[in-house]
């Protein structure tokens, strides 16, 4: 710890910051504009400047830039004096000479940097009457808006874009005053971080295009703590809602999982919410005509007590995508052994194992936090850019931990970015990529492999054997493997904190075994070694808890099939699954056909729900509120953000409704009564209820509220409905309120709806939020682990190692190709991702491709277990020969990857 | 008892003042030009709306009785999808007016708003949006601001110089 001296009063700070920071963080008001929390300093902007005084005699002071300065033991400063004040305020009238006109019309306004910065420095009129420079604009793709004239230069864009993302579109341009940030030329910018522009520029230059096409102002929206749904790391986000459609997404900063960042899908596919397919009303099939018409809430109900009479034969049929209380609920109702979790066998018998080898292993799953500070890390056949991409951008800053290495030997302060990137140049640290296909972090990597999911899991054995000879070898290794394989193993053994990264995407349970046979004979120097497996979905982990995690694969989507088939179902009951996506499309078109009852729960109408007899609206994510387990087993809650119009409610009331119509009565009322129940009947999820206050929770006698004090509108949002004002919706789920009126001050880390702070409108209140860099918000980071390694008792290998790819004559080993934009369910109805979206394709090795003589581009035909898919054909030069890759997207779901394929040319 | 009568007279007396009272309705009173009275919506001198739905008059309205929600048109102007006011709430303190940044939102000197049915005193853009001017007779906001629309290109706002040529490196 050290001593500063601000104005003369001392204040304790941690050691190693520099002044800008410490000031911060204790609750003082520099302007800034370079600095940012993830990026340090560069001392571009010269806006946070203060004055140093040498010791307690000094008067005079000089003027220094607080971010370049180290906040050293005995330092005295004055943040108050007339002169530093003039200075920044003569600063902000330099940085406004140019900035234009615009503030109504930019949607920055509201929540721009750069208006509370020119207010606290108190710089109100424009004395220059010169003219303004002005810039071109540039058409950046469907995610940004980019407006030249507002910038100021303080270059956090493409430190962010190049240095900190690893993007390579976005730079500077020209010189003096004339200094332009864009690309080379228009074009959609390629990195999958993009977004964060939005909120790393400090004024208008780059904003939210799809914000743009129903803009509203931050201080209208009505926002709720929130957990993203696109993927398996479960970043937090506050969406943002008006006039009962969800208007955008912002990144809630959480120290231990997304930090000051999220990744496009994220941010830009939740448009979802707001789309044409969503089921508004329940609907029931019309005997007659077969098609399905809405009907009332009791109608509905009627009918399912008809349907689900007490001893009838239900099954339910779960989703990796619902929370975990809609899962439990739909469990409750048709008992444990009836409850299948509604993924395939393949992606089943995976997770299974997945969380097998976390429960029982010795290897703890990192955080995000804790991956980006690994010093090696070995990626065993995943694209995290595409499966899991914030793993993707935490991956590129713990490839600098190594190397800052350096910079802490030359004494240079680590916040000193400009310097330490100088030190490092393009040193990187080990990482190492094995996959099945060419991958974008391959860039970054020490040494890359690509080959079958065969093979890949005989390199993880390899490099197991290599760090603990008592691991299985691996028979017949070609000598290209055994270097390859002893050089991971050396720098995963020489490093502090190394990781291993595996995954669901290569579809094979020995890659994973690989993995964690590595990570094992790690753990048997290095308790800090870690294994992380990237999940396919939002709740994976959680559903594959609540079905036990067995590993006997009892209960998969063939077992539901198989009883329907045995014609021991009465009715199925689907809960926010798409069926069609998860199983062959014969098998799912006759489980429809044999089941004499189909009631699906969802909120977008797809070909499941076409098929189903009672379709029931359920809430999305800002919907409802619900629990969701994360890829490193982090129970997160989602709180609703708005109220829906129409029948729709969250997916747990339907089946508690359904129950109580069935004479299944349960006495849930609110989300915590479900939690209890949860946690009584199933002890793993003891801790859930524990990660927020309960419904009862109040400061000083009140709600927290979820709209903000300046939400405008009130007395006239409804007004051309009725002038006659309604009350604002109950709550009776959480402490949260659907008003303006609560308590005031900072709420509790799970209870963030917003950063704001006052004189800080822009997201860089989140500095107020949470104590150092980097650091939990105050009170905790909010989540709770649900699994822990097993750290005694002796560690038995995986032995069983696959035997060597042996490419086949006729046909291609076909390996899914997850793509960012297009892969995941729901995000591809937000329209900017499906601008982004590829169209289907196969991608061949260039072997393959030479003999089977085709050209890119050309017309394939593609059978996979007896169907025939119709595709271009695109030539990947890192695919191995015998190895096809075959894209997850829309039109190819279904198929169960890796499987064998005959590949030709169209007749 | 004179103090009584002298009362009496002084009120006789006024029979034969000058009338202060107006025979209202039939004769309307003055009502100075700055008077805050109903709220209407101005275009500006080229015709088009002036209102760039910035939402600064809704934020800055103490009863929120105004709501709006922005668009863009295809010559990249901006414009109030709808707006509504409901005048059954509003207090006629003009801080919209205040806070509208571009002279959209005036408050005129008509007062007579008078319904037998509140629903009536809810005003859409089309009861508020005038034809002309208003109060400010020059003002059109794009031609100060950056942002370029059709017709007027970057760097023809006033106050400023042409787009820079990112490519050139001269001084």
């Amino acid at each position: 710890m050290a001593t500063i001296y601000i104005d003369n009063k001392p204040y304790e700070v941690k050691d190693g910051q520099n002044l800008l920071q410490a000031c911060l963080f204790l609750g003082f008001n520099i302007p800034y504009f370079c600095w940012h929390p993830a990026m340090h300093s560069v001392g571009a902007c010269r806006q946070c400047a203060v004055k140093q005084f040498r010791d307690e005699k000094d008067t005079r002071g000089k003027i220094v830039m607080s971010c370049m300065t180290p906040a050293a033991d005995g330092a005295r400063i004055s943040i108050d004096d007339p002169e530093v004040k003039e200075f920044r305020a003569s600063v902000i009238e330099w940085l406004m000479l140019n900035h234009p006109h615009d503030c109504p019309v930019c949607d920055e306004g509201g929540e721009c940097h750069l208006q509370d910065m020119t207010v606290m420095t108190g710089h109100s009129y424009r004395r220059t009457r010169f003219r303004k420079r002005t810039h071109r604009n540039q058409c950046l793709g469907p995610f940004l808006n980019h407006e030249m004239n507002r910038c100021i230069q303080c270059y956090r864009c493409v430190r962010f874009y190049c240095d900190y993302a690893g993007g390579r579109d976005l730079n500077v341009f020209g010189s003096h005053h004339h200094v332009y940030f864009g690309r080379y030329e228009d074009g959609i910018l390629e990195n999958e971080f993009s977004g964060n522009l939005v909120e790393v520029c400090p004024t208008g230059v780059f904003t939210d295009k799809t914000l743009k096409k129903h803009y509203t102002r931050k201080w209208d929206l009505q926002t709720a703590p929130s957990v993203c749904v696109h993927c398996g790391l479960g970043c937090n986000t506050i969406p943002g809602e008006r006039y009962g459609k969800l208007r955008r997404i912002l990144n809630r900063y959480n120290g231990e999982v997304n930090g000051y960042f999220l990744c496009d899908r994220g941010r830009f596919g939740y448009e979802f919410v707001n789309s044409k397919e969503r089921i508004r009303e329940p609907l029931i099939r019309n005997k007659d005509n077969g098609a399905l018409e809405p009907a009332s809430e009791e109608r509905v109900l009627g009918h399912l007590s008809n349907i689900l009479y007490f001893g009838a034969k239900v099954i339910g049929i779960g989703s990796p995508r619902a929370s975990l209380e809609a899962n439990f609920a739909l469990r409750t109702l048709v008992g444990p052994e009836r409850f299948f979790p509604g993924i395939s066998e393949k992606e089943h018998q995976l997770t299974s194992a997945a969380i097998e080898i976390l429960r029982k292993g010795p290897a703890r799953t990192p955080s995000l936090r804790d991956v980006a500070l690994s010093d090696a890390v070995f990626i065993l056949g995943e694209d995290v850019i595409n499966t899991a991409p914030l793993l993707g951008l935490a991956l590129r800053q713990s490839v600098r931990q190594k190397p800052m290495e350096m910079v802490k030997r030359l004494n240079i302060p680590l916040w000193d970015d400009a310097a330490a990137r100088e030190v490092i140049q393009h040193e990187k640290g080990p990482l190492f990529i094995a996959a099945t296909h060419g991958t974008k972090l391959d860039e970054i990597a020490a040494r890359t492999y690509n080959g079958s999911p065969d093979d890949l899991a005989r390199l993880g054995f390899a490099v197991a054997h290599a760090l603990d000879p008592s691991a299985p070898a691996v028979p017949d290794i070609g000598e290209d493997l055994i270097p390859l394989a002893q050089s991971i193993a050396d720098s995963l053994k020489s490093a502090g904190s190394p990781l291993i990264i595996s995954g669901m995407s290569t579809g094979s349970e020995a890659v994973l075994h690989a993995a964690a046979t590595i990570v094992w004979a790690l753990c048997r120097d290095n308790g800090n070694a870690a294994l992380s497996f990237v999940m396919n979905e939002c709740n994976s982990i959680g559903l594959g808890l609540m079905s036990g995690g067995s590993m006997n694969g009892a209960f998969d989507l063939n077992k539901a099939f198989d009883l329907v088939e045995e014609g021991k179902v009465d009715a199925a009951i689907v809960l926010e699954n798409d069926l069609y996506r998860r199983e062959d499309r014969e098998k799912a078109e006759r489980f429809f056909e044999r089941c004499k009852h189909v009631i699906v729960i969802d909120h977008l109408f797809n070909n499941t729900a076409a098929k189903a007899e009672v379709v029931l609206p359920a809430g999305t994510f800002a919907e409802s509120d619900g629990t969701l387990v994360n890829n490193e087993g982090r129970a997160q809650r989602f709180y609703q953000a708005f109220v829906p119009e129409g029948g729709i409610q969250e997916s747990w009331r339907w089946l508690r409704d359904a129950m109580t119509a069935s004479r299944r009565p349960v006495q849930w009322q609110s989300l915590d009564h479900v939690l209890s129940a949860m946690a009584n009947e199933m002890p793993v999820f003891r801790t859930v209820a524990e990660i927020a206050p309960p419904a009862g929770f109040r400061i000083a006698g009140q709600k927290i509220p979820r709209q903000p004090h300046r939400y405008s509108g009130r007395t006239s949002i409804h007004a051309n409905i009725s002038v006659h004002e309604q009350k604002p919706p109950d709550d009776s789920d959480s402490a949260l309120s659907f008003s303006m009126e609560g308590y005031e001050g900072m709420p509790p880390a799970p209870f963030i709806t917003r950063f704001w702070s006052p004189g800080w409108n822009s997201v860089q209140a989140v500095n107020k939020f949470h104590c150092e860099v980097g650091g939990p918000l105050h009170g905790a980071d909010p989540g709770k682990r649900l699994m822990e390694p097993t750290v005694s008792g002796e560690i038995s290998y995986f032995q069983k190692v696959p035997q060597a790819f042996e490419p086949r004559k006729d046909e291609l080993l076909m390996v899914p190709l997850h793509h960012i934009f297009g892969s995941e369910e729901l995000s591809v109805l937000s329209p900017a991702i499906a601008e982004r979206t590829p169209k289907p394709y196969l991608a061949i090795s260039r072997e393959d491709a030479g003999r089977l003589q085709v050209d890119q581009e050309s017309e394939l035909e593609i059978v996979i277990s007896g169907r025939t898919y119709r595709l271009r054909g695109i030539i990947n030069p890192s695919l191995p020969r015998g190895v096809a890759g075959l894209p997850v997207l829309a039109g190819l779901e279904g198929i169960t990857l890796p499987a064998w394929g005959r590949v030709g040319r169209k007749a | 008892m004179f103090s009584l009568l002298r009362t009496m007279w002084n009120v006789f007396l006024h029979a034969f003042r000058k009338r202060e009272t107006v025979l209202y309705p039939e004769v309307k009173p003055y009502i100075p030009p700055r008077w805050r009275g109903r709220i209407i919506l101005s275009r500006d001198p080229d015709g088009e709306e002036r209102c760039v739905a910035c939402y600064l008059c809704a934020v800055a309205c103490p009863v929120d009785c105004i709501s709006l929600q922005a668009a863009e048109d295809e010559h990249g102007r901006r414009y109030p999808e709808f707006f509504r006011i409901n005048f059954s709430r509003c207090i006629f303190c003009g801080f919209c007016e205040e806070a509208c940044p571009t002279y959209a939102i005036q408050l005129t000197p008509d007062f007579e708003m008078g319904e037998y049915v509140r629903q009536n005193l809810v005003y859409e853009k089309e009861h508020l949006l005038i034809s002309g001017p208003g109060k400010y007779p020059d003002y059109s906001f794009y031609r100060v601001a950056g942002l370029s629309i059709e017709g007027k290109d970057k760097g023809e706002a006033e106050n400023e110089g042409p787009p820079v040529d990112v490519r050139d490196l001269m001084p």
